[in-house]
């Protein structure tokens, strides 16, 4: 599904290489997560994937389904099944919830040649999922994260991803600001959406949001490399002994 | 003070030819006398003049109009859908054919002329006065000129809950015409009406509007100017807001090579309420768009808001002078004031000078005035989840704007007003 190769990106502003030569590749279907410490590239490998302006790629490719994403505007990359759950939702003021999520339903049926979801048939859908989110009537109203809690937030992202059905969804670092119960509310809403033809990619600092997502393979990130993969144990490792062990291992 | 030459020579210019109205009652002939009279002592504005410092009125001044080609448009006309009493002016010129008859319950609609023919008409203590009352501190040199010559209007008597609005249909249909007109709503104590205004109404058009508020009266006014690119035009309004009265005001202007609308609000009585809004969206470096607004809290209790938004792109200008005046004893005045562009390239430029001038000293108020670009971190959200660059950036842009859409009460009226300007962006990529 996900093919990254040799990926080397730079900062577009300053001449600071931050990915160094990133190999993944993620089968249909499967878990992976990313772990690593502050300033590895994680964030940025991210960004790079869905399109963020900023930064400029020196080397190595990156396909979804044989096709280049590196070359795709970020429209064109989310129409053809790659989804990036925010770390930090963007909030924007006068545009409604429910108008946001069926601009963006809508717009991907378009670009995908496939019909537009008629009204009823939108708030039907979006309804039923929005419940099993415990997302209310009043959340889908107001305007787009605008005064969301940071649980709110990142439900509010489950939901887009729900509604728009992605098949590679990336989530970076979506434990990060929620207690417990958000975190088991939000995996839960991962895990409902784990099927055959869907992956994930789970960027994240701890091990606690994987032990309710719970990943196939696990990476370490660092310095702009994986510079390590294993199965789940490789994340408990983590949680234990942090990531000198790991660090001083490979050096 | 002697004026200076420029101004008394564009002001000669201008006076030279015109031809002052007749066939008014004496009231009229007084009013319009007066008018001429006070032109020639202020002298027309010139581009000297600190209040014009940011809008050139060099071609609101001339003697002849500058041609305007007449835009033809395939959109349905605005407000098409609401029940109201049409009203229509073609280059200035009421066009009883096309109007509706003037008549709705709870106003009374005279044409001006018939008002101002009338020895003893209710509009006597309203036409030219309100206009001469908003003359200080700042001179309105324009309107005094329009209340001078207007050659057409329509006055009102709101009596009671009017059942529909009325709409003010401008035609322009000749490239060089020259439409000088002048209205007057009288709101009666606890009355209330809303009044549409719509279309370009001329090559060249000056408007002006005084309304008076009586007590706990309310009148609410949408305004859409239209979208002819090189139609001029210079508006005022001038009105009276009495105690626990409402006055609301929105405009929505499209394109026009030069536009300048001002707005004088009184609040002369205790907890009234007075809300002037716009909107505009200009392409090009012929565009010039000015909001001028002056607010006089002269009561206790007084709530006033300022929201005003411009969208401008490819060399567009956008101006905004607005200005709060609290005067002493006006306490528990309530005063917003907002003026933001939306700059959509770099060489669009927004001239502001908010003001606030307070005399009372238990009051609030706020003033706020901004530039920016569209925000590329919801515009990559927005494209993150599929939506394309120019209809993430529409939506953007809509919801920048949706500050001063939300001043609209009626949602039907707002609802059109959104489409005409999401029409407008997709057509503006």
């Amino acid at each position: 599904m996900l093919e990254i190769k040799g990926l080397e990106v730079k900062l577009e502003e300053e001449d600071k290489q931050i990915l160094k030569g990133v190999d993944l590749t993620i089968e249909p279907g499967t878990v992976h997560a990313i772990m690593g410490p502050n300033g590895s590239g994680k964030s940025t490998l991210s960004y790079v994937l869905s399109g963020k302006d900023g930064y400029e790629v020196t080397g190595g490719s990156a396909t979804l389904d044989g096709e280049d994403l590196l070359d795709m505007d970020p429209e064109e990359r989310a129409a053809l099944g790659l989804f990036l759950a925010f770390q930090y939702p963007v909030e924007i003021p006068g545009v409604g919830n429910m108008t946001f999520l069926r601009t963006a339903v809508n717009a991907q049926r378009k670009a995908r040649g496939e019909e537009e979801l008629s009204a009823a048939d939108f708030l039907k859908e979006v309804r039923e999922k929005a419940k099993s989110l415990k997302i209310d009537a009043e959340m889908l109203k107001r305007p787009v994260n605008v005064g969301f809690s940071g649980g709110e937030k990142k439900r509010n992202e489950i939901l887009q991803m729900a509604m728009l059905e992605p098949k590679m969804c990336i989530l970076d670092e979506t434990d990060s600001g929620l207690d417990v119960d958000a975190m088991k509310l939000v995996a839960d809403g991962v895990n409902a959406l784990r099927s055959e033809g869907r992956s994930f990619l789970v960027i994240t600092h701890y091990q606690r949001l994987l032990d309710h997502i719970k990943p196939d393979i696990v990476h370490i990130m660092a310095n702009g490399r994986i510079i390590k993969s294993g199965g789940p144990e490789l994340a408990l490792e983590v949680e234990n002994n942090g990531y000198a062990d790991i660090l001083s291992e490979v050096a | 003070m002697a004026l200076a030459q420029l101004k008394i020579d564009t002001t000669a210019a201008r006076l030279a030819d015109v031809d002052v109205p007749q066939g008014a009652a004496s009231w009229g002939n007084a009013a319009r006398a007066d008018a001429l009279a006070r032109v020639r002592q202020m002298g027309l504005p010139t581009k000297r003049d600190e209040y014009w410092k940011y809008t050139d009125p060099a071609s609101l001044t001339a003697a002849d109009a500058p041609e305007a080609a007449v835009f033809k448009s395939d959109e349905t006309p605005l407000f098409d859908a609401v029940d109201r009493v049409k009203i229509v002016f073609v280059d200035g010129v009421f066009d009883a054919d096309a109007s509706d008859d003037l008549q709705a319950e709870g106003l009374e609609i005279e044409r001006l002329s018939d008002a101002m023919a009338t020895d003893i008409h209710w509009a006597k203590d309203i036409y030219g006065v309100l206009e001469a009352r908003g003359q200080k501190p700042v001179e309105r040199p324009l309107a005094t000129l329009n209340t001078a010559l207007a050659t057409d209007g329509v006055v009102i008597r709101v009596t009671g809950k009017a059942v529909k609005p009325v709409n003010f249909i401008y035609l322009h249909n000749d490239p060089s015409s020259d439409a000088i007109l002048h209205n007057v709503v009288k709101v009666e104590a606890g009355a209330e009406m809303t009044l549409l205004e719509t279309g370009p109404a001329a090559a060249r058009f000056s408007k002006l509007l005084e309304v008076d508020v009586a007590d706990g009266g309310k009148f609410n006014h949408v305004r859409a100017q239209g979208r002819d690119h090189e139609r001029r035009a210079v508006t005022h309004c001038f009105a009276r807001i009495g105690a626990e009265s409402t006055f609301k005001s929105f405009t929505l202007t499209f394109n026009g090579v030069l536009t300048r609308n001002e707005c004088v609000l009184e609040i002369v009585g205790d907890d009234a309420v007075a809300h002037v809004a716009g909107v505009c969206v200009g392409d090009g470096k012929d565009f010039h768009h000015d909001d001028t607004v002056f607010i006089t809290h002269d009561a206790l209790n007084g709530e006033s808001r300022q929201v005003f938004k411009k969208v401008l792109r490819n060399g567009a200008t956008g101006v905004f002078q607005g200005k709060i005046l609290v005067k002493e004893g006006a306490q528990k005045t309530d005063g917003y004031q907002i003026s933001q562009s939306l700059l959509l390239d770099d060489d669009s430029q927004f001239l502001a000078k908010p003001e606030l001038e307070i005399y009372a000293d238990d009051v609030a108020c706020s003033h706020g005035s901004t530039s920016g670009a569209i925000d590329e971190t919801a515009l990559f959200y927005l494209r993150s989840r599929g939506v394309p660059h120019d209809e993430a950036r529409n939506l953007l842009t809509l919801s920048f704007l949706a500050e001063a859409l939300a001043e609209i009460e009626d949602e039907a009226l707002a609802d059109d007003l959104r489409d005409r300007l999401e029409g407008w962006l997709a057509r503006h990529r």
